[in-house]
């Protein structure tokens, strides 16, 4: 046995600190109120990932993205001669992820509405926009669509970042934004 | 050999010795197995660590010390060797030393136990084959379709069975000890967080096992498909709540430490128990924080697993944040500390490892990977931060700084309580916690502000010099990885003085004698039976402790919204 026998008290039946229970209810209120902020911001906030999503064959995006880059091919850049595609504001835009690369360029116009496509022909990537710092997961077979509203003129990167392999970090894509005409 | 095999239904003949510093009665068994479990676990964290040391100078900019193919093996290895072995091997002994050793009991069945070892060395030694042949570089996530070698994934099946091996020696021995009535009442504290741990470990255990088992048939050509979102929502049922079985363990020894050293009690018994509970309730189905960008999952499913499930989780650890400082607090103002608001912290043990060690863990897990976990796991907050730097700078806040460094705090009791040695070279050792907690704090911070800057984790090139086109971080990106590097450098150089002092105490200490252990005992008075029984510390006024809590909660709101507002700047998109 013990030397020390364990003190024999009822526990569960002892009165309750009260800074303990002044705390448990600050930090219970604090949940509540960061949930409410994430519902709030469906409503509210402009930055919402979209929920639509579909299940798709690699061919079919594929098929899909290059009937886009036909139509609104401008110009090719870069040192593998990537297209830049430039489609009209509001229409459906396509961008594939595959090893390693992002396909095509887009040239979207500021403060215009794009339905942007997104899927992987092969393994898991990490769409992410910089310096925006907009970062989504694109898996292969399932199509995300979303609604997204370039802002402020320039060249943004798509840098890839979920590990894709040993080419993961030479794999970098490009938004341009231009003013609207 | 302590343990004597036995015959028929009788229960097994254990030896036993009295521990000369607490007074309880030590299963001879349970020790060995505690020893082995603690050193194989060290051995990992070495190794570990040293992949971890490697890929930090690799993302250094001006060092970029690996090429490509070794970096992403070298992470992967890193992720492995710490996150599940160290860590897991760790909380096998904690187990053992909560049940047996707290319990006054026998162990259930040490030749399980032993099995359970050895599936899991085997497993660990399997995984890491695998990984340093070069075929099975798919970092520790091991998201599909990307494939390792089947090895790899046998590996990790082997490693996940012999854990629920141990898990299951460990509810044996609360059955025994309640059988045999080796305690009297209630369990203690610490033997109830370690019991909130093994209830997670099984439906860790068994997710991984759904998903693993499949993804090991499919890499030996058996099934042909398996999806990749489904692979992740089982997956991280694995990965977070093992994140959860951490989280368990550590505040149990948090308590174990404050009870050990200072003899603290909890403030009320109920509250801190009722907090472990909350882990078991809600933290497994919180999976979804790591799913919040992914395609083809709702935003009611992502904000239900988020707030219902996350937030009544962390509920439990904000409960813990204050349960545990303040039992501090009120030990230390029993002993007669009582000037001001802060002499009982100024006045506390900062030369005793185990304790600064405990208290660092304490604070930087609430605040640089608490906050930060609860931030990053707000669904629209996740697009800014998903799988950026700021995701391995959350967690080493929580499983280094945190987990880490707790275990190393308690390594320093364990020496001499289990292993019977003297802990060598004091002086290093004593300084071992800062150095360590310091590093730690650094890259956790550094890692954040390079995510929150953009850089992309498990990344071997932020210049992009091979890409076909052309983009630049900011140069602010650049000096965060940076400093990454130099706290790099600093947190495995508080790693290596953890391992010289235990190798070297482990191996070449002085023997504790029982002559010694009377003469220089370990604990104060009070100390040991503080672990082993229950029971409140009642009412206490703790402006101290109310202090921090109320700096930590005004930080944790600031940053919270700080992030809604980055938010609202970047692209409308929806
Ligand atoms: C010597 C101390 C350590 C250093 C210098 C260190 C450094 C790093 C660095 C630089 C990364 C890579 C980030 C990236 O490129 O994505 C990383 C990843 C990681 N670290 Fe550590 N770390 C240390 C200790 C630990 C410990 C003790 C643990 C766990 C208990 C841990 C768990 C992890 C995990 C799980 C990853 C993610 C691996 C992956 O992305 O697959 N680290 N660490
Ligand atoms: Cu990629
Ligand atoms: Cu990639």
């Amino acid at each position: 046995m013990a030397i020390h026998p364990p003190e024999k008290r009822i526990w569960w039946n002892e009165p309750l600190e009260k800074s303990e229970v002044t705390w448990i209810t600050i930090a219970f209120i604090w949940g509540l109120v960061m949930f409410f902020t994430m519902v709030f911001w469906h409503f509210t906030g402009e930055q919402n990932l979209s929920n639509e999503a579909y299940r798709i064959h690699p061919e079919t995006f594929a098929e899909r993205t290059e009937a886009m880059v036909d139509q609104y091919t401008v110009r090719e850049e870069g040192e593998t001669g990537l297209p830049v595609v430039r489609p009209p504001p509001g229409s459906d835009v396509y961008m594939l992820a595959r090893l390693w690369e992002w396909w095509p360029i887009l040239e979207l116009e500021e403060g215009k509405d794009y339905r942007l496509h997104l899927s992987s022909m092969d393994w898991q990537h990490g769409f992410s926009l910089q310096p925006e710092n907009i970062n989504i997961q694109i898996h292969p077979g399932y199509e995300l669509v979303l609604t997204l509203t370039p802002e402020g003129v320039g060249e943004y990167g798509v840098v890839c970042n979920e590990y894709c392999g040993i080419g993961h970090h030479q794999m970098v894509g490009k938004i341009h934004v231009v003013a609207a005409e | 050999m302590a343990s004597i095999a036995h015959t028929g239904s009788l229960p097994r003949a254990a030896e036993f010795r009295t521990c000369p510093d607490t007074g309880l009665r030590v299963d001879l068994a349970a020790e060995k197995l505690i020893r082995w479990n603690a050193v194989v676990a060290v051995v990992f964290l070495a190794i570990g660590g040293l992949f971890g040391l490697l890929v930090a100078l690799t993302r250094w900019p001006a060092v970029h010390l690996l090429p490509a193919e070794w970096f992403y093996l070298a992470l992967t290895a890193h992720g492995a060797d710490v996150l599940l072995f160290w860590v897991i091997f760790f909380e096998i002994a904690i187990l053992y030393f909560a049940s047996a050793i707290l319990l006054n009991c026998r162990l259930a069945t040490p030749r399980m136990a032993w099995l359970g070892f050895w599936l899991m060395l085997a497993g660990a030694l399997l995984a890491n084959v695998a990984v340093l042949q070069g075929e099975s570089s798919v970092m520790f996530t091991s998201y599909v379709p990307m494939q390792a070698a089947p090895h790899f994934y046998l590996g990790l099946i082997l490693f996940a069975v012999g854990a629920l091996v141990a898990v299951a020696v460990f509810f044996g021995t609360l059955v025994i000890a309640k059988d045999e009535g080796t305690y009297e009442g209630s369990v203690p504290l610490v033997t109830f967080g370690a019991i909130a741990a093994a209830v997670i470990a099984v439906f860790t255990i068994t997710s991984g096992a759904i998903i693993l088992i499949p993804t090991f048939l499919w890499s030996i050509g058996l099934i042909s498909h398996i999806d990749p979102v489904m692979y992740k929502v089982v997956w991280w049922g694995m990965g977070h709540s093992s994140q959860q079985i951490n989280v368990s363990a550590h505040v149990a020894v948090w308590y174990a430490i404050a009870a050990m050293v200072l003899g603290a009690k909890p403030l009320s018994e109920k509250v801190s128990r009722f907090a472990f509970l909350m882990y078991i309730l809600f933290l497994q189905i919180a999976a979804a924080h790591h799913l919040l960008v992914e395609p083809g999952i709702s935003s009611e499913w992502k904000i239900f697993n988020t707030s219902y499930a996350l937030y009544l989780a962390v509920l439990g650890s904000l409960i813990h944040g204050l349960s545990v400082p303040g039992a501090i607090e009120a030990a230390q103002r029993r002993r007669g500390y009582t000037k001001g608001v802060f002499e009982w912290l100024r006045k506390a043990p900062w030369g005793n490892p185990a304790f600064s060690g405990m208290f660092l863990s304490l604070v930087m897990f609430g605040f640089l990977g608490g906050i930060s976990g609860v931030v990053l796991g707000s669904e629209q907050i996740n697009l800014l931060m998903h799988n950026t730097m700021y995701v391995p700078g959350h967690f080493h806040g929580t499983v280094v700084a945190g987990t880490t460094l707790a275990f190393m705090a308690i390594t320093y009791l364990v020496v001499p309580l289990i292993f019977r040695r003297e802990i060598m070279f004091k002086k290093l050792a004593q300084w071992q916690p800062y150095v360590f907690g310091l590093g730690v704090g650094g890259i956790s911070l550094f890692m954040m502000g390079a995510g929150t800057l953009g850089v992309s984790r498990r990344h071997w090139d932020i210049t992009f010099s091979d890409a076909p086109v052309a983009f630049d971080y900011p140069g602010t990106a650049f000096l965060m990885m940076g400093l990454n590097g130099v706290f790099g450098v600093l947190s495995a150089l508080g790693g290596l003085m953890y391992i010289v002092v235990v190798v070297g105490s482990v191996f070449f200490g002085e023997r504790r004698t029982e002559e010694k252990a009377k003469a220089e005992p370990l604990l104060p008075q009070g100390g040991a039976a503080a672990v082993a029984s229950y029971g409140s510390e009642g009412t206490l006024k703790l402006p101290g402790t109310i202090t921090l809590v109320a700096i930590f909660f005004v930080a944790f709101v600031l940053y919270y919204f700080v992030n809604w507002k980055f938010l609202s700047e970047v692209w409308p998109l929806s």
